[in-house]
């Protein structure tokens, strides 16, 4: 197992979007899958990520992906946290932009 | 959820392929599920991180209130996607919680939506001991004349010691897709071997511990399609025809000289089709493929 802290640049989610939600929860803790939990963050220009997986060596590429993540959403101002075990890149891409749509209320 | 685009085919959601967040909020009054101990109020299990095995931020059961039908109610569902929904020690003890909140709110039941494979081995004692707290818990509930109902309908059924909590329950509901039963296939099959039970026969399984035998064998006191929608209905016919007396010492030991009656009647069969036979079923083979309401049509033609 690994744990992993990021803090990321992020553009502040919009204030149109009133937070309808205390927290956001996708996805569950199994084989090639994750949850993620989305909540308040401390400041408004960053978005904190802590991961939890069960696959060891991986940090570039959470690095990247989550990089990238926070780069084009609105992800200002969240703390997200990821259990993870095993997923493929692409599940953790859909998995973070499902809990940030619902965190932030919007339709899918 | 969310709205569906106008004119989209949306089927009825299926309980057993829903997980335990959406069974809740289909289940319940819409907008009334509260759930206690939220994530991240609690920690994730010391035990799997001991083995350096990420955990849950729910432990893999959420817990929680809400109306069904306009009545209280106090609600577990477990996550079977989460570790065969296996109850380690903070999943149990949040269970163990409700039932113990039960006795104080006085809710018109206490539904369990049980999907597991019973204790998680990776907990050990603590694991064990979280499933025998839950049992009485059960039991404390029962006796202070509180239905508690457990509901069966998801992947990975209802085994080991969470059969043995569904058992101790007011009544069970399952739908054909649930499973019940104390050891599970495949633990049959490594300790008795393959001649005894081949684990891989899905059929056979469903023919032994499915939703359409235990009700069958009045196991189950309903069987419901397996849709939320269905449950809830499951749920509000049972608590209207609900008897929350608890058991007597007479009621039980009537119960254990059936149950002792039903091994000796059936101790030769082999099969679920076989027993199914025994009950005065006289095309046993045609039960797997019956409708629901035809096969509760079948139940109500059997000779007592």
């Amino acid at each position: 197992m690994e744990k992993l802290e990021f803090t990321l640049p992020a553009c502040a989610a919009p204030a149109s979007r009133g937070f309808t939600q205390s927290f956001a929860l996708c996805g569950v803790v199994a084989s090639g899958n994750l949850e993620v939990l989305v909540g308040a963050g401390a400041a408004a220009s960053v978005c904190e990520i802590s991961v939890t997986t069960s696959a060891r060596g991986f940090a570039p590429i959470w690095q990247a992906l989550l990089s990238e993540f926070a780069a084009q959403n609105p992800a200002g101002g969240t703390r997200i946290a990821i259990n993870d075990m095993g997923a493929t890149p692409a599940v953790v891409s859909l998995r973070l932009g499902q809990a940030l749509c619902e965190y932030l209320g919007a339709e899918r | 959820m969310n709205a569906a685009l106008p004119g989209a085919f949306t089927p009825a959601p299926s309980f057993f392929e829903a997980t335990a967040r959406q069974r809740v909020q289909q289940l319940l009054d819409a907008g009334s599920w509260r759930e206690f101990l939220p994530p991240p109020t609690l920690a994730s299990s010391p035990h799997l991180a001991a083995l350096d095995m990420p955990g849950a931020f729910d432990d893999g059961v959420i817990i929680g209130a809400g109306l069904l039908g306009a009545k209280a109610v106090l609600v577990a569902a477990q996550e079977g996607r989460f570790m065969g929904g296996a109850v380690g020690e903070i999943h149990g003890a949040k269970i163990v919680g409700l039932l113990r909140r039960a006795l104080a709110e006085k809710p018109a039941a206490v539904l369990l939506l049980v999907d597991s494979g019973g204790v998680r081995l990776h907990e050990a004692n603590a694991g064990l001991i979280a499933v025998s707290e839950i049992m009485r818990a059960v039991l404390a509930a029962r006796a202070a004349r509180i239905a508690v109902l457990a509901l069966i309908g998801g992947s990975c059924g209802a085994f080991g010691g969470m059969a043995i909590v569904c058992s101790l329950c007011s009544a069970v509901l399952m739908s054909e897709e649930g499973r019940l039963g104390l050891s599970g296939p495949e633990v049959i099959e490594t300790v008795m071997g393959f001649e005894e039970f081949d684990a891989r026969d899905r059929a056979l399984v469903w023919r032994v511990t499915g939703g359409k035998h235990r009700y069958l064998m009045g196991d189950s006191a309903d069987l419901v399609e397996d849709s939320s929608a269905a449950f809830r209905q499951g749920v509000l016919d049972c608590l209207g025809s609900q008897d929350t007396a608890p058991a007597t010492l007479a009621s039980l030991r009537a119960t254990q000289k059936g149950l002792r009656a039903r091994m000796t009647r059936f101790s030769s069969c082999r099969d679920g089709s076989e027993v199914w036979a025994g009950l005065g079923i006289s095309a046993p083979q045609d039960v797997p493929l019956l409708e629901r309401d035809a096969l509760i049509g079948l139940k109500k033609g059997l000779p007592a």
